[in-house]
C-alpha cells in the first residue's frame, strides 16, 4: 500500500430495510490524517453508513475497505481488530469498574485464556488516560464523573487499540462550549497522529472548524461533497436545511385575543438528565388558536420540552395552562384536560387495528360523538379509512404517522403537540400531512405546538417560530424572517 | 488489579468463613451437617447462575436443566453399569456442558424474555423426558443411585464445603480477570464490545459452558451424596427458582454473594420448617422483600453502605 492510499474507502454502499432504501450509492474515502464530516438530517442514512462501516449492519451492496482490505459483511469485532475504532454517542460503560479499568478493557486481547492482568496493559491505559485528560480521575467510577469526562473516557477506549480509522458519532452533543473546545482538540490530535477520522453529525455548523471535507446526505443519497464553504453554499444543501422560497402565512401575534394570559406559558424551564442539561431557562408562550413551531436539530431538546409540558419528565420552572400551573398534575390528567401529544416514536398499539387505535384515543367520548369524530378523521386522512381494519404494525411509516396524529385528535385536544411528524417520511407523505395541518388551522380553533427539524415543512404552518439550540431558545420570531436571521445557524 | 482483588474484604471474609465452617463437624449435629451439605451444593448452583445473569446478562430460567442433566446422567450411568464414580461424574459434567451449548444457541438468536422462555421450556422438556422414560430414569418415583461417595456425614460435609470453596474461588477469580471484564462488557453493551474488538458470541458461549460445567458437576456430586435423584430435587422449576432467588438476594454480579444467598435460603427454609406451609410463604416474602427494596442483594447492601461512607 502506498502512503497515499486512503485508510477508509466506501464505494457504492447500499442498505435496504424491508422496502425502504436507507442508503443508496454512497461513496467516499478518507486519507490518513484527514477528518471527513458526514452530515445529514434525521433519517438521511448517515447512521446506517456508520453502522455499515462498523459491521453492525451488513450492507446489501457496495464495498467498505479499511487500509485496502474489503471488510463489508464482516462481524464488528473483526473490523475493529483491523483498525477501526468507534466513539459512541450513547454507551454504557462498566459502572462497577473504575475509569482505568474501563480503559484497560479497550486494551485487552480477545482471548478466553487471558486470565492474568499485565502490568504493561496498566501502564498503557494510564498513558492514554493522561493523553485525553483523565489522569486525575483514574480511580473514580464512571457514575461519579461529569458528562464531559465520560465522553473523554469513550475516546480513550476507542483509541486504546491505536485504530487507523476512528468513527465519531455526534461528538459535541450535550457538551458546553468550553468542553466542546477541549473535545475538538482531542479529535484534532487524532488527525495529527495520522488517523483517518469520520465525524457523523446533523449539521455543518457544529463541526465546521474541525473537518477537512464534508459529505452531505439526504434521504439516503449524497447531495453534496466538498469543503465546508462549498457545502454551505450548495443550493441543494440550503434547500434541505433551510427550505426553498417559502410561502408563509403567519398571523400576527396581536390577532390572538389572549395577550394577557396566553393559553400556554412556559417560564424558565430547566430539565436535567443525569449530568446532561437538556433544557436551560426555556421560556415561551403559545396563544389560543396559534400554530407555533419549535425548530431545532436532533438533541436540541424539543422532545424534552414537550414531555415536560405533558408531565412526563420532572422539571424546574413553571408551565401554565390558561394561567394555572400544570406542576403536580399527572400526565394522564394533563392529557385528559386537552393537552395531547402525538409522540415522535408514534407509540401506536401495533397489534390493534386502525379503528381500535382511534377508539383508544376516543375512549372517553360518548358513542355517537366518537363515531362522528372518527368520520371526520377519516375525511382528514382518507387512507386510514381504507386501512381501518388493518393492524397498526402492518401500516407504512407514513400511514402510521397519520394514525398517530389522528389518534391524538380523537382526544379532542385544545392543544395538540406534534413531535417530529415528518421524521423519516417520503416527500409525498409529508405533503399529505401538510395539507391536513393546513385544514386544521383553517377549520378548527385548535392550538398547535409543532416540533420539527424540517424547516421547510414547519414554517408554512407557523404563526411564530422558536429555534431551540442545545437546550436553549436561540431565536424567536416571525417565519418570514427565519431564513435571513436564523438560517445560518441552522445549516 | 489482581492483587487488590485477592486481598479485598469479600475474599478475606470468605476465607475466614470457609475456615470456620470447616470446623463445624467438630461440634454440630449430623442433621445440621446434612443440611449444610445440601446448602453448599446450592451455593455452587447459584454462583454458576450468577456468571450468566450477572456478567453475560443472560437471564437463564433453566439452571435446573443443567443441574438435572448432570445429576441424572451421572446417576443413570451408575445405576446401569456401576463404573467408577469419577467416570459417572465426568459424564454428568459433559452432558451438562452439551446442555449449556443447547441453551446458548437460542440465546444468540433471541433476546430478553424470549430467551428466558426457551430456557423454561428446556426444563419442562427434561422433566417430561424423565417422567416418560421411567424405566431408565426412575420416573416420578425417582432414581436410586447405588453408589455414594462416602457414608460419613463429616466427609460428605467437607467434600461439599471444599467443592464450594474451590468453585467459588475459580468463578470469582474468573469474574475479576480480564476475560471477566470482557464478559461483563459484552453483557452490558454488546455493540460496543464488538466495536472494541471482542467476539461477543465467543465470550458468551464460554460463559454458558463454564456455568454448565459447575452446575453439572455440583448436580452429579449432590446425586452421589443423596444416593438418589428425583425431579423434585434436581429438575423441577421450583429448584431453579430457588437457585435464582439465592443468587439475586445474595447480590447480582458478586459470585460470592450468590453462595451466601443460596446457603441463607436453604438454612432459612429449614429453620422455619416447623411452621409447615407457612415456611415457604415466609421464605418467599423475604425473597420478595430483598428483590424489591435491595435489588443489589445482601452483599450489594454491604458494599453500598461502604461506598456511601
Amino acid at each position: 500500500m502506498s502512503a497515499r492510499a486512503p485508510k477508509l474507502e466506501v464505494e457504492g454502499l447500499q442498505k435496504r430495510f424491508g422496502g425502504l432504501t436507507a442508503v443508496r450509492d454512497v461513496s467516499f474515502s478518507i486519507q490518513a490524517g484527514e477528518i471527513l464530516g458526514l452530515i445529514g438530517p434525521n433519517g438521511s442514512g448517515k447512521s446506517t453508513v456508520m453502522k455499515s462501516i462498523l459491521g453492525v449492519e451488513r450492507p446489501d451492496a457496495g464495498s467498505v475497505r479499511v487500509d485496502g482490505r474489503e471488510v463489508a459483511g464482516w462481524p464488528p469485532h473483526r473490523i475493529a481488530r483491523l483498525g477501526v475504532g468507534m466513539v459512541f454517542q450513547h454507551s454504557r460503560p462498566l459502572y462497577r469498574q473504575t475509569v482505568i479499568e474501563n480503559i484497560i478493557l479497550g486494551l485487552l486481547p480477545d482471548r478466553l485464556m487471558h486470565l492474568l492482568p499485565l502490568a504493561a496493559t496498566d501502564a498503557r491505559a494510564r498513558a492514554i488516560a493522561e493523553r485525553v485528560g483523565l489522569a486525575g480521575v483514574l480511580n473514580r467510577r464512571p457514575s461519579t464523573l461529569p458528562f464531559a469526562d465520560l465522553r473523554k473516557m469513550e475516546i480513550a477506549k476507542a483509541i486504546a487499540r491505536d485504530p487507523q480509522v476512528v468513527l465519531i458519532d455526534e461528538p459535541f452533543a450535550g457538551l458546553t462550549a468550553r468542553e466542546t473546545a477541549s473535545f475538538a482538540a482531542l479529535i484534532a490530535e487524532m488527525r495529527a497522529d495520522g488517523r483517518a477520522v469520520l465525524i457523523v453529525d446533523h449539521n455543518v455548523k457544529s463541526i465546521s472548524a474541525l473537518v477537512d471535507r464534508i459529505y452531505a446526505m439526504h434521504v439516503g443519497e449524497r447531495i453534496a461533497e466538498g469543503t465546508v464553504e462549498e457545502v454551505m453554499a450548495n443550493p441543494t444543501v440550503r434547500k434541505v436545511y433551510l427550505g426553498g422560497a417559502l410561502e408563509t402565512a403567519a398571523r400576527p401575534e396581536t390577532a390572538f385575543g389572549d395577550a394577557q394570559t396566553p393559553f400556554l406559558e412556559i417560564d424558565n424551564l430547566n430539565v436535567v438528565y443525569g449530568k446532561a442539561q437538556a433544557l436551560e431557562n426555556v421560556s415561551l408562550h403559545v396563544h389560543q388558536g396559534e400554530f407555533v413551531a419549535i425548530v431545532g436539530l436532533n438533541g436540541a431538546g424539543k422532545t424534552t420540552l414537550f414531555n415536560a409540558v405533558s408531565g412526563l419528565v420532572p422539571y424546574a420552572g413553571d408551565i401554565r395552562r390558561q394561567g394555572r400551573t400544570l406542576r403536580g398534575r399527572t400526565a394522564a390528567t394533563i392529557a385528559r384536560d386537552g393537552v395531547v401529544q402525538s409522540p415522535e416514536g408514534r407509540e401506536l398499539f401495533g397489534a390493534m387495528t386502525v379503528s381500535e387505535n382511534l377508539d383508544m384515543g376516543g375512549h372517553r367520548l360518548p358513542d355517537n360523538v366518537r363515531a362522528e369524530r372518527r368520520e371526520w378523521l377519516f375525511d382528514l386522512f382518507p387512507v386510514l379509512k381504507e386501512r381501518r381494519s388493518q393492524t397498526a404494525a402492518t401500516l407504512s411509516g407514513g400511514e402510521q404517522q397519520m394514525l398517530t396524529i389522528a389518534r391524538a385528535l380523537m382526544m379532542k385536544p385544545d392543544l395538540l403537540i406534534l413531535d417530529e411528524p415528518t421524521l423519516g417520511l417520503a416527500p409525498v407523505i409529508m405533503e399529505q400531512i401538510s395539507k391536513a395541518l393546513a385544514r386544521l388551522r383553517q377549520s378548527t380553533e385548535m392550538t398547535v405546538l409543532l416540533g420539527e427539524q424540517n424547516v421547510t415543512f414547519a414554517l408554512p404552518h407557523a404563526d411564530r417560530v422558536y429555534v431551540l439550540e442545545h437546550g436553549r431558545i436561540a431565536w424567536e420570531g416571525d417565519p418570514s424572517r427565519f431564513a435571513a436571521e436564523a438560517g445560518a445557524r441552522y445549516l | 488489579m489482581l492483587r487488590r482483588a485477592l486481598l479485598s474484604p469479600p475474599v478475606l471474609i470468605s476465607l475466614i468463613v470457609v475456615v470456620v465452617a470447616s470446623t463445624l463437624p467438630l461440634y454440630v449435629s449430623g442433621y445440621v451437617l446434612g443440611l449444610l451439605t445440601i446448602a453448599y451444593y446450592f451455593g455452587v448452583f447459584s454462583m454458576a447462575w450468577d456468571l450468566l445473569f450477572g456478567f453475560a446478562n443472560e437471564v437463564n430460567f433453566g439452571p435446573s436443566f443443567l443441574i438435572g442433566l448432570g445429576a441424572y446422567t451421572a446417576g443413570i450411568l451408575d445405576s446401569l453399569y456401576q463404573p467408577p464414580i469419577a467416570l459417572c461424574v465426568a459424564a454428568g459434567v459433559i452432558a451438562a456442558m452439551i446442555g449449556g451449548l443447547v441453551l446458548a444457541l437460542p440465546a444468540l438468536r433471541v433476546r430478553g424474555p424470549y430467551f428466558g422462555l426457551t430456557t423454561l421450556v428446556a426444563v419442562l422438556i427434561l422433566q417430561n423426558f424423565v417422567v416418560v422414560a421411567a424405566s431408565l430414569t426412575g420416573g416420578e418415583i425417582g432414581l436410586t443411585v447405588p453408589d455414594v461417595i462416602s457414608i460419613d456425614d463429616k466427609v460428605n460435609y467437607w467434600i461439599a464445603l471444599g467443592f464450594m470453596a474451590v468453585s467459588g474461588a475459580i468463578l470469582y477469580g474468573l469474574s475479576r480477570s480480564p476475560v471477566g471484564l470482557i464478559l461483563e462488557a459484552s453483557g452490558q453493551d454488546p455493540v460496543q464490545a464488538g466495536a472494541l474488538g471482542f467476539n461477543v458470541v465467543k465470550h458468551k458461549l464460554a460463559a454458558f459452558l463454564v456455568s454448565a460445567f459447575f452446575s453439572g458437576l455440583a448436580g452429579a456430586l449432590m446425586a452421589f451424596y443423596l444416593g438418589a435423584a428425583s425431579v423434585g430435587t434436581f429438575i423441577d422449576v421450583t429448584v431453579g427458582v430457588q437457585v435464582i432467588i439465592g443468587a439475586v438476594i445474595g447480590g447480582r454480579r458478586t459470585i460470592l454473594g450468590a453462595a451466601l444467598g443460596a446457603v441463607f435460603l436453604v438454612a432459612l427454609g429449614e429453620t422455619l420448617r416447623p411452621l409447615g406451609d407457612l415456611a415457604t410463604f415466609i421464605v418467599s416474602a423475604v425473597a420478595l422483600f430483598v428483590v424489591l427494596f435491595f435489588p443489589a442483594g445482601l452483599l450489594g447492601m454491604v458494599k453500598g453502605v461502604r461506598e456511601a461512607t
